[in-house]
């Protein structure tokens, strides 16, 4: 097989990982922050 | 370190720290991508594949970090009761298995064309496979122990005892002399030859910073969701 098949998927895996990892810490905290928010206006 | 056992303090340097974690994380991260895939030469041995050495490298540093992270925040609580360090522990743990994955999985990919096989019960390999599955179990039992309101003592005691395995997976190349290739970078310097070098300090500190922002991300997220069972306990008791 082309060595290049290999780099690539090691740098495919490390952009998923990488990515997903900062997406779902981001989205965690965007929830979280809105959620504790949205409980603090709330009458 | 007390000084920022404050919460809110603390939110006050996390907010404008995550973003400039990662703007540099993600420019330091490019410059030595681009570097290692476009700018140095092949192996004369290894050829194409050595360009691995530029994610595999920081991924177990940063897997072999995050615990030596959550042993000092166990260390943290166990000792001196910061609030913040049980927070940290959880914040540090999905990344820090993350990158052991990943490690893993590039050294799995690294491995094919240069061994010739994808696994071997391997020393470093072993400790490295070792390493996640104490990560997944400190996941669960400090998500188990959050969620009965408890202050994370287990999870605490877990990743003390747990950092025995840094150790074992740092020096598993000299103890077992196998598939896994000896150190090649130490504090003295390094085997790897300078034009193949240059890129390797860059993709560390941009994956170290991602790493870091991720982690204050999750640290964020954990102090809010603190925050709302607080304010619900409150309005229901009122």
């Amino acid at each position: 097989m082309n060595q290049w098949t290999f780099v690539t998927a090691a740098y495919g895996l490390a952009a998923i990982a990488t990515l997903g990892l900062v997406a779902w810490a981001y989205l965690s905290m965007r929830k979280a922050e809105a959620d504790a928010e949205a409980v603090k206006r709330r009458p | 370190m007390h000084g920022y056992a404050n919460p809110a303090r603390f939110l006050k340097l996390a907010r404008p720290a995550t973003a400039w974690l990662l703007g540099i994380g993600a420019l330091l991260l490019l410059a030595g991508i681009y570097g290692g895939l476009a700018v140095t030469p092949p192996d004369y041995l290894q050829g194409e594949t050595v360009r691995i050495l530029y994610i595999h490298v920081p991924a177990a540093w940063l897997g072999m970090a995050g615990w030596a992270s959550i042993a000092a925040a166990s260390i943290s609580q166990l000792v001196w009761r910061h609030p913040l360090a049980a927070v940290a522990g959880r914040a540090v743990a999905p990344a820090g298995a993350t990158f052991a994955a990943l490690c893993l999985a590039t050294g799995s990919i690294w491995g094919r064309p240069t061994w010739g096989t994808w696994w071997e019960w391997d020393g470093r390999l072993t400790s490295m496979l070792i390493l996640l599955f104490l990560y997944l179990g400190y996941i669960a039992l400090a998500s188990a122990e959050r969620e009965r309101g408890g202050e994370g003592r287990m999870a605490a005691l877990f990743g003390l005892v747990g950092a025995v395995n840094l150790p074992i997976i740092h020096y598993s190349v000299l103890w077992w002399r196998t598939l896994h290739q000896g150190q090649s970078i130490s504090i003295t310097g390094s085997t790897i030859a300078p034009e193949l070098l240059w890129p390797l300090p860059l993709t560390m500190v941009g994956f170290t910073a991602i790493f870091a922002a991720a982690v204050l991300m999750l640290m964020r997220a954990d102090l809010a969701r603190t925050k709302l069972e607080a304010r619900l306990r409150r309005s229901v008791a009122e």
